[in-house]
């Protein structure tokens, strides 16, 4: 477990989804948006968590054939957020610092979901290894 | 229903008396088949997790009751085949409540899909001026068909103006927001104005922290606005009629 400052993060509550097609998106993002609600999270942070949510798993999708998404409600002091971490198996991105780059793209679309995401949540980290997979982990904090 | 428990009851029961209430693979397989079929259609029909496991354990207190009256004055065999018809039960009710989760998840995923076949509908609203809400998720296959819905009636009706409301729309991401652009575009090649309404405050903020350039395109916040600046471009004017005044000579 990581520590930031003094107060120890905590997970409260989880739940995992395998992302296999474009109908586990929906399910998925409607998910999210239940534990969003669930700890009172307001709406334009709602929707920035379900946007950069909806951005990660399409590229799951897209770019390594899906995988897998952890939904936890973590609290840290008083705060409460959803972290969200997707894992693939996929071909991994080989310059990262590339991929986060605004309108970098290899699908040949806007080259805006890595980037863009991150401008959305509280706290965005990405590894990635070529050939083995890639695994992005988002914190969107209730008033973050 | 009722003909559905005398099956159940007796397929349970023919399977104690001859395995002596061995928990046989083979011989639970159509008992297993029977209660999924139970608790899907259950599932379907909108009934709680909770009816449905009542009725498995309600099968399980009717056959004690066969138990305890063929069992007689013999507590050591009662006790035995008791046991066995709880760890039967276990593992029927088990099952069937992942059957019924099942039987859930494949309505939510029909849903989804029925949801987003709903042909999305041109409205006429005025002479030259159509308009299209879009509700729900959009994939790039729903996309796909609103545009050439879009391009399709504009060419029929020789409309100038479209209007795409997304009030209906929950997120507009990347994907959503490309498919949009496009959209405008093909619509001004054929030489008419595309105008997206609908567009909410958390949605604004989240499509400029994205980073999403709509610059280039009409966005107004609601289909009244978006109404109203069509009949600016058509130079159309809406007005108050003025009472007749009182004839006087
Ligand atoms: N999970 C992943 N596995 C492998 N490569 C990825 C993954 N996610 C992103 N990439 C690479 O990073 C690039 C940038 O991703 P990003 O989401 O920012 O843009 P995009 O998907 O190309 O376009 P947009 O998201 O705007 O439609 C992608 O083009 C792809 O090459
Ligand atoms: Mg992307």
């Amino acid at each position: 477990m990581r520590h930031t400052g003094t107060t120890m993060l905590v997970v409260l509550n989880k739940d995992a989804y395998s992302i296999q097609r474009e109908q586990d998106v929906i399910l998925f993002r409607n998910r999210v948006k239940e534990f969003a609600v669930r700890i009172g999270m307001g709406v334009v942070n709602q929707t920035k968590l379900i946007t950069a949510a909806s951005e990660l798993v399409r590229n799951m999708l897209r770019y390594a054939n899906g995988g897998d998404v952890l939904i936890e409600v973590i609290t840290r002091g008083r705060e409460n957020g959803i972290r969200l971490t997707f894992k693939d198996q996929g071909p991994g991105i080989p310059d990262i610092k590339q991929a986060m780059q605004d309108g970098f793209s290899t699908g040949r679309s806007l080259g805006l979901g890595l980037p863009g995401t991150k401008r959305l949540v509280s706290e965005f980290d990405i590894k990635s290894t070529v050939g083995v997979g890639t695994t992005v982990t988002i914190v969107k904090w209730k008033n973050g | 229903m009722r003909e559905q428990s005398e099956g159940i009851v007796n397929l349970v029961v023919d399977n104690l008396n001859e395995q002596t209430i061995q928990l046989d693979p083979y011989a639970l397989e159509p008992i297993q088949e029977y209660l999924a079929g139970i608790s899907i259609s259950r599932a379907r029909h909108g009934f709680s997790p909770r009816e449905t496991s009542f009725y498995v354990l309600s099968l399980k207190n009717a056959i004690l009751d066969v138990q305890e009256e063929s069992a007689g004055s013999d507590i050591a065999a009662l006790y035995e085949s008791t046991r066995a018809l709880n760890r039967l039960f276990d593992e029927l009710s088990t099952n069937t409540f992942e059957t019924f989760i099942k039987g859930r998840e494949d309505v939510i995923l029909r849903q989804t899909d029925e949801i987003s076949e709903i042909s999305t509908p041109v409205i006429r609203v005025w002479d030259q001026i159509l308009a299209m809400p879009l509700i729900g998720t959009l994939d790039s296959a729903r996309t796909q068909t609103v545009m050439e819905n879009l391009l399709q009636s504009i060419v029929d009706t020789g409309s100038e103006i479209a209007i795409l409301d997304i009030s209906g729309v929950p997120a507009v991401d990347s994907l959503v927001a490309q498919h949009l652009i496009k959209t405008v575009s093909a619509t001004r090649l054929m030489g008419a104005e595309c105008i997206i309404s609908g567009i909410r405050p958390e949605i604004a903020q989240t499509v400029v922290q994205l980073g999403i350039d709509l610059s280039q395109v009409v966005t107004k916040a609601t289909l009244a606005s978006a109404l109203k600046h069509a009949f600016g471009m058509l130079k159309l004017e809406v007005r108050k009629t003025q009472p007749p005044k009182p004839f006087m000579i």
